[in-house]
């Protein structure tokens, strides 16, 4: 808003014609009329002046005709007639009226509006100020970066006036920028007015505000030097600020990927002390489940589209959750105080489950469509937010939120604790340890279940997609310590934020390189986890 | 631990350092290292007992296996640590000798560079990192062939055994430590040859690498260092440190509440058998002819577990044997149009033998040959011996 007072108290002292109209059209601030009668007639003439004043006019006049217009001047087709003093323009049905678009009924007289080299460049000047007022602000958006591109001292006044009457915050930003960009470089300009430019530009605070300032004239006088280098130091503290935020959201979103991988094997690690190597093929099932829920939404009722995820996820956890409780009932519940033969037992599972899945529908990455409540971004400030990621975030709280509930309010979930707690014990009280067990583990299996339907909209469904998080889940429930799913959220959040934090840094294999070796190191200091269970037990 | 001697006056007799198994293994090993090579070389292509060179590298190869096996079992079977990371160690010792090959090259590489090996003249380096000087020389090569899997495992074991990581977390740790290392060889600035490892190999100690003399050499050498390294194992065992090692893997607090320091021991063990797998990958490395990362991957680690378990934990023998049978059927599977079916059979396997067969082939013929001599003694003597030296494989 002070940039329009600030536009309006100036003269604009430019060196193209635009420039009277410019002035003469800025007072009258977006409550102008878009009628384009008078440039009209006045392109009704042989005079090169008149057709540049007039095309500046149409330029900033903002109608939807004028496009049409300047075009047809561009390609010869505008002609006019002295009397009446009048543009037509020439299609293939003969004369039409350039605003209405109706036909003329009886034509007079015409001859085509000259054009010279200078007209053209007017053309063009005026073309890209148009785009500058284009109805869609996603052409005024292109335009606005154009111009700040090429720095075309011709296009300001168009900008100026595009600035003026401009509602959207994005090109209004994007305008802002190319019109400092251009005044920055022009030459004989005040050292005043580059300052109150480059105020502009840093108030603007991003990464093409970066790139302007550092493209202040070398002859600039220091003092504009000095506020350039100011702004800098000031855009770029608010990057970084911004960019740790940006990689602190990246983290969390991470964190919640890790929390729901390893969430389920927490549990089934708390309660029967065994660790499941194929915990990362329920996940690779549950991505596979969406798929086929959204072959078959595809095929049979494409309007579902959807709704497909919100399908898939209680789908993909009684599909999982079976077959969690298949194997603990065949093959875990005859292993039981042997974890290690446990763990290889499991493994041989996930390589079965893994070829199963080749078998079926082959070793390629199989096409997982995100709907349209997932798709897009927004920004805060300078930070990009996916809705994906947001969902996934949300979604990875609402399932441990769930989770805490079962564990805390429901009989099972007590019968879980008291099992974690003292499996003998409990088993004394009268627990039934062995159906606690199965329901355990398909109760993990199952919520890895859920964490295949989330991790389909951000990874490669294949064969091979659960072997890709699982050392990152095992970690995230060593680092937290099992018995307690605060330890693991806090594992996963910690894990994922530090991974993303690491990265710039150390690039992302160092990363993750430095992270295991953390993570190593931090198991020595506490070989049970951050929250371990506390008991008299010397071996767990 | 030298104050323990009093345990020894309870053994009326220390078991052999040979059982009957153990003679049979390497009578079968020095006739393999004899015969495999004298019917590779000396006998005609056409003759009926004629060994192909492409059959004694594989066979080298399964040994190679074998020695690794054998070192998962000294510290799984006998001292309870299921390590998830040994590839690592292999590979390392795999590194080793591949660093030694590839200095051999010499200006024979594609870019014909006398000291760079050619990965390093791609990724426009000038001269050789720090830790590539020495490996021209094949003592100090050899060297690090214990070494570095020595010291990788003297200084993990260090930090896990001393703050008691046990069971299931010391296991996932080892699995972190070679995906760790297997991101980190991965990188191209590592200064290893990133992907694509070491290859392309000339010649060994002056010795072509592709001619079947060196092959049927390099078969032989394998089948020594596995008898050997069963001899080390079997002494280690038989010892009173490896008497403290079983009673760690039964029962580890015990052990600590009467006095020893059970991470000591299992440190021991541990080092000693980080060396064996960097010698089996040394071994390993100059038969197929190239190191790569993805030696370090955790499948190759758990799969090792799987011979050991096929053949019997806590045997040596069997963890050889599984090693040779389970790779066996690997190159038989994965070579037809079976190929598909080979993951189910791996896994299959897993949970068979964990469920059906928890002590292995050997284990369980230890077993059998146990009640059948126990049938045999009833009516002489009333008291029946377990079988000399043969740990019982526990949980």
């Amino acid at each position: 808003m002070i940039l329009n007072a600030r536009l309006r108290s100036r003269g604009c002292a430019l060196l193209l014609a635009l420039t009277a109209i410019c002035a003469l059209l800025l007072p009258l601030g977006g409550a102008r009329a878009q009628d384009i009668s008078a440039p009209l007639a006045q392109l009704a003439t042989d005079n090169y002046n008149d057709t540049e004043a007039a095309l500046g006019a149409l330029a900033l006049s903002g109608s939807p005709a004028a496009a049409g217009i300047v075009a047809a001047l561009a390609d010869g087709k505008l002609v006019f007639s002295t009397s009446p003093r009048q543009v037509f323009l020439k299609t293939d049905a003969g004369l039409v009226d350039p605003v209405t678009q109706q036909a003329v009924a009886s034509p007079p007289p015409v001859k085509p509006v000259r054009v010279n080299n200078r007209i053209r460049r007017a053309v063009e000047a005026a073309m890209g100020a148009l785009s500058l007022v284009s109805p869609d602000p996603a052409k005024r958006l292109d335009a606005a970066v154009a111009v700040a591109r090429s720095r075309d001292e011709a296009a300001l006044p168009a900008l100026e006036a595009a600035l003026a009457k401009e509602t959207d915050a994005r090109v209004k930003s994007a305008l802002t920028l190319a019109r400092a960009s251009i005044v920055m470089g022009k030459a004989g300009i005040s050292d005043a007015e580059r300052i109150a430019a480059i105020q502009t530009v840093g108030a603007e605070g991003n990464q093409d505000a970066l790139a302007i300032l550092r493209s202040v004239p070398a002859d600039a006088s220091p003092a504009v030097k000095e506020a350039a280098a100011g702004a800098i130091a000031g855009i770029e503290r608010n990057l970084a600020m911004w960019g740790i935020a940006q990689n602190v959201w990246y983290g969390l979103s991470l964190g919640s990927v890790l929390l729901l991988a390893a969430i389920g094997l927490a549990i089934t690690f708390g309660v029967m002390g065994v660790i499941n190597m194929a915990h990362g093929e329920m996940v690779m099932l549950g991505a596979y489940t969406t798929f086929v829920v959204q072959e078959v939404i595809r095929t049979s009722w494409p309007g579902l589209f959807d709704a497909s995820l919100l399908i898939a996820i209680p789908l993909a956890f009684l599909f999982t959750g079976l077959i969690g409780v298949l194997i603990e009932r065949t093959v875990i519940r005859f292993l039981y105080g042997r974890a290690l033969e446990t763990l290889l037992a499991t493994w041989g599972i996930s390589l079965i489950l893994q070829q199963a899945i080749r078998t079926i529908f082959g070793p390629t990455n199989r096409e997982v469509g995100a709907p349209s409540w997932m798709s897009g971004s927004f920004d805060i400030g300078l930070m990009s937010i996916t809705y994906g990621r947001l969902w996934i975030i949300i979604f990875a709280t609402l399932v441990f939120a769930a989770l805490l509930a079962v564990l805390r309010l429901t009989r099972i979930g007590l019968e879980m604790r008291a099992v974690t707690q003292n499996r003998r014990m409990a088993a004394s009280m009268g627990i039934r340890t062995n159906w606690v067990d199965a329901m355990t583990f398909g109760l993990g299996s199952g919520i890895a279940g859920i964490a295949g339907v989330a991790l389909s909209q951000i990874d490669n469904v294949s064969p091979n997609l659960g072997q890709s998080y699982i050392i990152d889940s095992f970690l995230v429930v060593v680092f937290g310590g099992v018995g307690n799913l605060w330890g693991t959220l806090v594992g996963a959040m910690s894990l994922g934020v530090a991974n993303k934090l690491l990265e710039p840094y150390a690039g992302a294999v160092l990363g993750k390189i430095a992270l295991l070796v953390i993570v190593i190191l931090f198991i020595q200091k506490r070989p049970r986890g951050l929250f371990a269970l506390k008991g008299r037990a010397i071996e767990a | 631990m030298s104050d323990r001697t009093a345990m020894s006056a309870h053994d009326t007799k220390p078991p052999a350092l040979l059982t009957t198994s153990g003679r049979i293994f390497l009578a079968i090993l020095v006739a393999a290292a004899v015969l495999v090579p004298a019917l590779n070389l000396l006998t005609s292509p056409d003759a009926f007992l004629h060994v192909p060179t492409y059959v004694v590298s594989l066979l080298g190869k399964y040994l190679c296996y074998a020695l690794l096996a054998l070192s998962v079992d000294l510290i799984w079977g006998y001292v309870g640590i299921l390590s998830l990371g040994h590839g690592a160690f292999f590979a390392l010792g795999g590194y080793a000798m591949g660093m030694y090959l590839m200095r051999q090259i010499g200006t024979r590489g594609v870019y014909g560079d006398p000291v760079l090996p050619d990965f390093m003249v791609f990724l426009n380096w000038k001269q050789l990192p720090w830790f590539w000087h020495g490996f021209d020389l094949f003592p100090f090569a050899a060297l690090m062939v214990l070494l570095a899997p020595g010291i990788l495992a003297l200084v993990f074991g260090w930090f896990a055994f001393r703050s008691r990581v046990t069971g299931v977390y010391l296991s996932i740790i080892t699995q972190a430590m070679t995906f760790a290392l297997l991101l980190a060889f991965f990188r191209n600035d590592m200064g290893f040859g990133g992907n694509n490892g070491l290859t392309d190999f000339k010649d060994i100690l002056g010795f072509n690498i592709q001619s079947d003399g060196t092959r049927a050499v390099l078969f032989a050498l394998s089948a020594l260092a596995l008898a050997g390294g069963y001899v080390i194992c079997r002494y280690l065992v038989r010892s009173h440190f490896g008497k403290v090692l079983i009673a760690i893997r039964d029962a580890e607090a015990r052990v600590r509440f009467t006095g020893y320091r059970a991470e000591n021991y299992k440190l021991v063990a541990f080092v000693v058998s980080a060396m064996l797998a960097g010698v089996a990958g040394a071994l390993y490395v100059p038969q197929v002819g190239i190191i790569n990362p993805s030696e370090f991957s955790p499948a190759n680690s758990i799969e090792i577990i799987v011979w050991v378990a096929v053949g019997g934990r806590g045997t040596l023998v069997g963890a050889a044997l599984g090693a040779v049978l389970v790779n066996y059927a690997k190159t038989y599977f994965t070579s037809g149009m079976l190929a598909p079916y080979w993951l189910f059979m791996l896994g299959g396997l897993f949970v068979a033998v964990t469920l059906f067969l928890p002590k292995g082939i050997v284990g369980t013929f230890y077993d059998w040959r146990a009640r059948r001599t126990e049938a045999r003694q009833v009516a002489p003597e009333a008291e029946s011996l377990p079988p000399a030296g043969e740990p019982k494989p526990a949980e």
